[in-house]
């Protein structure tokens, strides 16, 4: 081996060695320091004496529900639009061109921006529309206010590329055989997607799902202004509700707990949660992954 | 979707044998799938399930922005009145003043807490619509100034404060401390605590640009605590860790600020702490307010460090 | 729509013609698939909205990008002071803070991915490639919340105790903490790219005598440029979109400097920390709708200028086929 071939080998090793250093060092400190503050009571108790005390619970809640109301206003538009995209959609179409490109800009949209929208037009907009069409004479707002409803549905347009390009790529991954037996069995084109494509889609959707789930689990920037709240010591029981976040109390405890000392071992326990959550649902959407590839080399 | 969710087999006989063929590596992986596609539909429809036929305003729910100086004692206040009151739910969100009393504008919150008095324009905005606001002062807090425990200064004239955060002053040796730079920590531009000391302190003029802007008390506290350069402020009762500086008066005289000093207005940067809501408002919300005036509330005022309200300004 | 459900019973079925639930089924995700453009349109709309109304309601006076000669100052600054009397809005340190701190988290991520990038696709066996790749990945998923807590908390002290700078939250930091959420943007299109060249494209040239780091220089990394290219783009759009990381570890101070061991003010951050304080439809909040016109349309330009260049790049390397590799 020459110089120039063991350089480079030195050179991009030792990036490669840097960068996975720097992934098991954070991980790792995450972990240390996080796993000796977590504790049962942790998990099961609501905030109290200054954020210090108590538990995350509401908060873990919060996040849980927050994405699954986001899923169920999503996923079914973005699996909708994959299959339209991958199914339907004539070569060379102008729509299915604008929605691609739609898909793409929404994709690099700043996650702030997402915020500035929620606000703007779900909370504000919708909410104040609803407000003013049913509830004129409530003395405050009803659904014209930030709340978990609005949230989701921010988080829901957040992630809808998400879902919709594995969605499509796993659609587009089923054999053409299979659509072809179907037909041959007279099923018309909507029956052959809806128990033929989707079914055998199936496992690579759910990566996509949960692939949108971990994200909008861990976004903090399109919550801020929708419904997020620092303190709510009961869950929310009700769309209009505010919430308490796994991610934005990881903000909180971080630079605006009353006490910064005492509340540390929260801190660490509330990010370790919070890593593990995201981090078990990227594993899942890995290993789903990769049986749905395997799964439909026939 | 609902046949993805329903979990049920494909039931005509061509489809089944179809399907039976080809992908029998599969049908564990699509069995697990299944079940976890039911388990998270049926929870996603618990999760938005719930009171749905609640009254709207009738009180259930009281949400709280504002001040974030406020907002550690609303906490407090909020576990300590809904401890006791099953029906009542109180939400508190910090943020800023600012941001509370926008709140209040936009209807999106019941109660603002404020660490400076509305300002008449904002005052005007609301009350523009027909609607009264109603000014609560609930509790006294003094301002103070931290620096790092081993800075040592020992106090300060409000015009070095000034000059300081305006950035005239650039170092310490300027007010005899040590030769180097002054990192200064202020808040940012939502919260009451910055617009009063902006009032207060550098008379209407603007903070140095150098001035780090950090989104709570808690986080000047902690940076000052960890730069022994740094000079921040914020209420009194979250200064842990950090030194607090006594301000000289012009007579001379040393102030800290102490509980007495505030209580005699000789500590020149004690300010009230006040609640704002709009009537008319939903019942629940004034019961709170009520009951935060009253003696136990202000006891635990008191235990969070700010000072009780007695009486006028 | 029962009625005509039956009537449709009724009457003889034409083969080959689709049933009335299944053509409005049909409609109905074509529909669903319009929600995509839907959403887009209706974001710009809605920030534009709040946004636009500056440009004739005196917006001229606030002189957002040009410096102004504010009373109490000797000379004419960009200043960034909202809460003011009277209020100032010069755009033009955040625009420089954005563009500071994520040119230097470009700085530091770039190399860094790109370089395991090509240890990764060229070098590794497959096997550890396989072991590695998803490693990496997984610091995608870490939410920003999380690496701006771990830069406020550790990264913070770090760089204090090594280069001993004056402000202990400044834009280095945010940046070292940003580069961490680049980093697998970049590794991750980049390698895919490196690893998708052709492998007659690498044989060809060894087969010539060429050393492999002559191949990879020459030939490896040219066929996988407009990927890189993409990767590259794609980082920046990240880069300069993030909010929580900058927010809680940059030291949000607006001031117009180029040292990377001051503070800096982004964008982003500005509008996570004021947008709750401003009044709906005041001036403060149309500002800051502004700003957020301005992150929108950057990453937009972005995504089209990485599209051309990457297409012409593509056609460049490959005329015959007019497609990238």
């Amino acid at each position: 081996m020459n110089v120039g071939d063991r350089a480079l080998r030195f050179v991009s090793g030792l990036a490669l060695l840097v960068v996975l250093v720097a992934i098991f060092a954070i991980l790792g400190i995450v972990v240390v320091y996080g796993a000796g503050a977590l504790s049962w009571q942790m998990l099961v108790d609501a905030p109290s004496s200054d954020l210090a005390g108590g538990g995350v619970m509401p908060a873990i809640y919060g996040t849980a529900a927050c994405t699954m109301l986001m899923t169920l206003a999503g996923v079914p538009v973005g699996v909708a639009t994959a299959v339209y995209l991958a199914e339907y959609a004539p070569q060379r179409s102008w729509f299915a061109t604008a929605v691609r490109a739609a898909v793409r800009s929404l994709a690099g949209v700043p996650s702030i921006v997402f915020g500035l929208f929620g606000l703007g037009f779900f909370a504000l907009f919708v909410g104040g529309r609803i407000d003013g069409m049913f509830y004129s004479d409530a003395t405050s707002p009803v659904f014209g206010r930030p709340a978990i409803l609005w949230s989701s549905l921010t988080l829901a347009v957040l992630t809808l590329p998400v879902v919709i390009v594995t969605t499509e790529e796993a659609i587009r991954r089923v054999p053409r055989e299979h659509r072809e037996a179907s037909y041959a069995l007279g099923a018309t084109k909507l029956t052959t997607i809806a128990r033929v494509v989707l079914p055998h889609a199936r496992a690579g959707i759910l990566t996509g799902v949960v692939l949108a789930v971990s994200r909008g689990a861990g976004e903090v920037a399109p919550i801020l202004f929708t419904g997020v709240a620092n303190y709510l010591p009961r869950v929310p029981t009700d769309v209009r509700d505010g919430f308490m976040h796994l991610g934005y109390h990881v903000y909180v405890l971080a630079t605006q707990a009353p006490d910064v000392d005492r509340a540390r071992p929260m801190l660490f326990g509330t990010v370790l949660v919070l890593l593990v959550l995201t981090l078990v649902l990227d594993a899942a959407a890995l290993v789903l992954r990769a049986r749905a590839q395997r799964g439909t080399r026939v | 979707m609902l046949e993805l969710a329903s979990g049920t087999p494909c039931r005509g006989r061509a489809y089944a044998a179809f399907r039976g063929h080809g992908d029998v590596g599969c049908r564990a992986t699509r069995r697990v799938v299944n079940r976890a596609l039911f388990l998270w539909v049926l929870l996603s429809l618990l999760a938005c399930s719930g009171r749905y036929g609640r009254e709207p305003g009738a009180g259930a729910r009281i949400t709280v922005r504002g001040s974030d100086t406020l907002v550690v004692l609303m906490q407090r206040w909020a576990e300590a009145y809904t401890a006791n009151r099953p029906d009542v739910v109180v939400e508190v969100s910090g943020g800023g003043t600012g941001t509370g009393i926008a709140a209040l504008m936009n209807g999106t919150t019941d109660l603002a807490m404020a660490s400076r008095p509305i300002a008449p324009e904002e005052r005007a905005r609301i009350e523009d619509s027909g609607a009264r606001l109603v000014e609560v002062p609930v509790a006294l807090d003094a301002v103070a100034v931290y620096v790092h425990d081993t800075n040592p200064i020992s106090s300060m004239t409000l015009d070095e404060l000034r000059d300081v955060f305006q950035g005239k002053i650039r170092r310490w040796s300027e007010l005899g401390g040590a030769s180097r730079p002054i990192v200064l920590y202020s808040r940012e531009s939502s919260s009451g605590t910055y617009a009063y000391f902006k009032e207060r302190v550098l008379e209407k003029g603007d903070f140095a640009p150098e001035a780090q802007s950090l989104p709570g008390t808690a986080a000047v506290v902690q940076a000052v605590a960890r730069d022994p350069m740094g000079i921040g402020y914020g209420g009194i009762a979250r200064a842990r860790g950090v030194k607090v500086l006594p301000l000289e008066l012009d007579d001379g005289s040393r102030v800290p600020p102490s509980r007495e000093a505030a209580m005699a207005r000789r500590y020149p940067l004690t300010r009230p702490l006040f609640l704002y809501f709009v009537t008319p408002t939903n019942p629940g919300t004034e019961a709170f307010v009520h009951w935060i005036v009253g003696p136990e509330a202000q006891g635990l005022a008191e235990e969070a460090g700010f000072f009780a309200w007695r009486g006028s300004l | 729509m029962a009625g005509l459900l039956m009537s449709r019973g009724i009457a003889p079925r034409r083969r080959f013609r689709r049933s009335l639930g299944e053509r409005l089924a049909e409609r109905a995700i074509a529909l669903a698939a319009a929600s995509a453009i839907g959403a887009i349109l209706l974001i710009f709309v809605f920030v534009v909205r709040e946004a636009l109304p500056l440009l004739w309601d005196g917006g001229a006076d606030l002189a957002l990008v040009a410096p102004q000669h504010y009373p109490g100052y000797d000379h004419p600054a960009y200043v960034w002071q909202p809460v003011g009397y009277p209020p100032k809005y010069g755009v033009v340190p955040l625009l420089a803070g954005s563009l500071k701190i994520t040119a230097l988290a470009m700085a530091i991520s770039a190399p860094l991915s790109l370089l395991a990038a090509i240890y990764v696709a060229e070098i590794l066996r497959p096997r550890t490639r396989a072991l590695i790749k998803p490693v990496i990945e997984l610091l995608a998923g870490v939410p920003s919340v999380i690496l701006g807590f771990f830069a406020l908390t550790f990264i913070a002290d770090a760089t204090q105790d090594i280069l001993g700078c004056t402000y202990r939250l400044n834009a280095l930091v945010a940046a070292l903490a940003l580069s961490l959420a680049v980093l697998p943007v970049i590794f991750t299109v980049s390698e895919d790219a490196i690893h998708g060249v052709p492998l007659a494209l690498r044989e060809a040239s060894l087969a010539v005598g060429a050393r492999r780091h002559q191949t990879i220089a020459r030939v490896v990394l040219p066929a996988a440029l407009p990927g890189i290219v993409a990767s590259l783009v794609l980082g920046f759009g990240r880069a300069i979109g993030e909010t929580m990381i900058v927010l809680m570890a940059s030291g949000n101070a607006a001031v117009l400097d180029a040292s990377p061991t001051s503070s800096a003010r982004t964008l982003t951050a500005t509008i996570a920390a004021e947008l709750g304080e401003s009044p709906r439809g005041g001036e403060h909040w149309r500002v800051l709708f502004l700003l957020g016109m301005i992150l929108l349309v950057v990453t937009w330009a972005l995504d089209t200028l990485c599209r051309v260049v990457v297409r012409r790049l593509a056609r460049r390397l490959n005329p015959s086929e007019g497609e990238g590799p």
